[in-house]
């Protein structure tokens, strides 16, 4: 059963200054399912996933030719407040970063730029937020401490409760546990894995195993263009094209 | 045997250069620090009996033969408030825009070129600006208004440069994940960028203040006199200041050899405030970077 896109982009094409990184990408990521991006270095995917909710507009001398459809509206519409996109598109980067400020004042922090200033709406926001993240336990007893004293993998999931609490309905994350070790990675992982039934989820990684272990969908990019976009399973096992087969079996990379 | 000794030569004449080369940065260093620490003694040693209770607390009797300096140090402290006044909420702000909002390009340049050429304009040319400007053609008259706005254009490029560096010092990536929750520009700038940059912006604004304590020549034309009966009770009064009263009492005072131990005394509270500023500066900053 085919879901509808929850977001897309449509024959989008990427500049930074004159030199082209993103040429005619038009890809479907589907509702409640995870898709992976993924590609050697500099192939466009932390590009593609930045463009998704324009963070790429900070970046001077950029500009994207295409569209990208969220909920069948285009978001590069002149028309639309890229502020409130970010709140329906949340992202996660590679590095953690958390806000030199509580535990408690991280996760409320996207609500309370947008207005809320309720005190048990939010108590009950930055909880709920916590626990989605497995967070929750571990920290209910310091949420006034410093967020800078959590180790790393807890920082990484304090800022996936951040980017919750806000209630996106899609999820960017661009390599979310390249800088975590092993048994981190692994609680991210399952966090993923538990957050698809609720969010869109987006995920840029390098490391394949991971793209397996996780995903519903794999797309492969390199040098800026799609290159195969595919059920899982089928990417990695019986791949329809060649440069694909070989970047899977570590020809290239 | 001829290569080996033919080496030694080599390595013993490098190993004499650098030594030399070392023994010349060591004297350099140390001259810089002997030159401060012979002025202030200097100072201490020539002005040390003069200070007293009465000399802090007491305006100025007989001719400035007597009494004491208070209300230069108050006239001093309202003109380095005023110049904070002035420099603080425009330096910050123009930080702000010149790292925050502005896209590089030929007006942010020419922005940075005004501020920079600012700051190499001559204190006494800032005086005969402000004279014209803020005394005579803005009738301020000379006072404390005037001298501070004066002062506080001086003290301007002082706050822009450490608030810019301190902008900086935020990393970039807290503004991407503000950003990313749907904050505002704003936003970001007021809930996290300032509050990370608030140190350094407050180690320049110490700096900015001793920087204003001990200028002359601005405060000549525009706000400082030879004499006043009382402290200042508007904006709009003249005042003493230390740096003026101290070139007042040794070059144009009534009895320049019977005020000398008065001159020594005020350059010693002088430079008692600007020094002693200027380490809490430094030392602050310094614990600032460890942390970091």
């Amino acid at each position: 059963m085919k879901n509808s896109p929850k977001i897309s982009a449509q024959d989008l094409d990427f500049y930074y200054g004159d030199s082209q990184a993103l040429f005619g990408i038009s890809l479907d990521f589907n509702e409640n399912r995870v898709t992976a991006l993924i590609g050697p270095s500099g192939c466009g995917k932390s590009t593609l996933l930045r463009c998704l909710n324009r963070m790429n507009d900070l970046i001077a001398y950029s500009r994207a030719e295409g569209k990208v459809l969220l909920d069948g509206n285009d978001v590069y519409d002149p028309s639309v407040d890229v502020v409130a996109l970010r709140r329906h598109v949340g992202m996660v980067f590679q590095k953690p970063n958390p806000f030199p400020k509580t535990i408690y004042e991280n996760v409320a922090y996207g609500l309370r730029v947008n207005g809320i200033k309720n005190r048990d709406f939010l108590a009950d926001r930055v909880e709920t937020s916590l626990k989605q993240a497995a967070l929750w336990d571990e920290v209910k007893e310091r949420l006034n401490d410093s967020a800078l004293g959590l180790s790393g993998g807890q920082q990484q999931r304090l800022c996936i409760a951040r980017a919750l609490a806000v209630e996106p309905e899609v999820l960017l994350m661009d390599e979310p546990a390249s800088a975590l070790d092993p048994i981190s990675t692994q609680k991210i992982e399952e966090l993923i894995h538990a957050l698809k039934k609720t969010y869109t989820i987006i995920i840029v990684t390098h490391n394949m195993q991971q793209a397996a272990r996780v995903s519903d969908i794999t797309a492969f990019f390199y040098l800026g263009k799609l290159i195969e976009a595919d059920r899982t399973e089928t990417l990695f096992t019986r791949p329809k094209l060649q440069q694909t087969s070989d970047y899977i079996t570590g020809r290239f990379g | 045997m001829n290569k080996v000794n033919h080496k030694n030569g080599v390595q013993t004449r490098r190993k004499v250069i650098q030594g030399a080369m070392f023994s010349l940065f060591r004297v350099s260093a140390a001259i810089n620090g002997a030159a401060l620490l012979v002025v202030v003694y200097f100072l201490v040693a020539k002005g040390w009996h003069a200070i007293n209770w009465t000399f802090l607390s007491q305006p100025p009797i007989d001719s400035m033969t007597r009494g004491g300096i208070l209300p230069c140090i108050v006239g001093t402290l309202c003109l380095c408030l005023g110049a904070i006044l002035v420099a603080l909420p425009i330096g910050v702000a123009s930080a702000i825009y010149l790292n925050e909002y502005a896209r590089p390009g030929r007006i942010v340049r020419l922005i940075r070129l005004g501020i920079n050429n600012l700051a190499g304009v001559p204190s006494v040319v800032f005086g005969l600006f402000g004279l014209a400007f803020f005394v005579v053609y803005l009738e301020m008259g000379v006072s404390i208004l005037a001298g501070s706005l004066t002062l506080g254009l001086l003290t301007l490029p002082v706050i822009i440069g450490s608030t810019e560096e301190a902008l900086r010092a935020v990393p970039d990536t807290y503004r991407e994940a503000s950003l990313g929750l749907g904050a505002t520009k704003w936003q970001t700038i007021y809930r996290v960028v300032l509050p990370g940059a608030l140190p350094g912006i407050l180690t320049g604004t110490i700096l900015g203040i001793s920087r204003a304590a001990g200028e002359t020549a601005p405060i000549m034309f525009t706000a400082a006199v030879f004499y006043t009966p009382s402290l200042p009770t508007s904006i709009f009064d003249e005042i003493m200041a230390l740096p003026y009263h101290i070139y007042v009492l040794a070059t144009a005072g009534t009895d320049i050899e019977a005020t000398r131990p008065l001159q020594y005394g005020t350059a010693l509270v002088l430079i008692a405030l600007v020094l002693g500023l200027n380490l809490i500066a430094i030392i602050y900053r310094s614990r600032l970077r460890k942390k970091r």
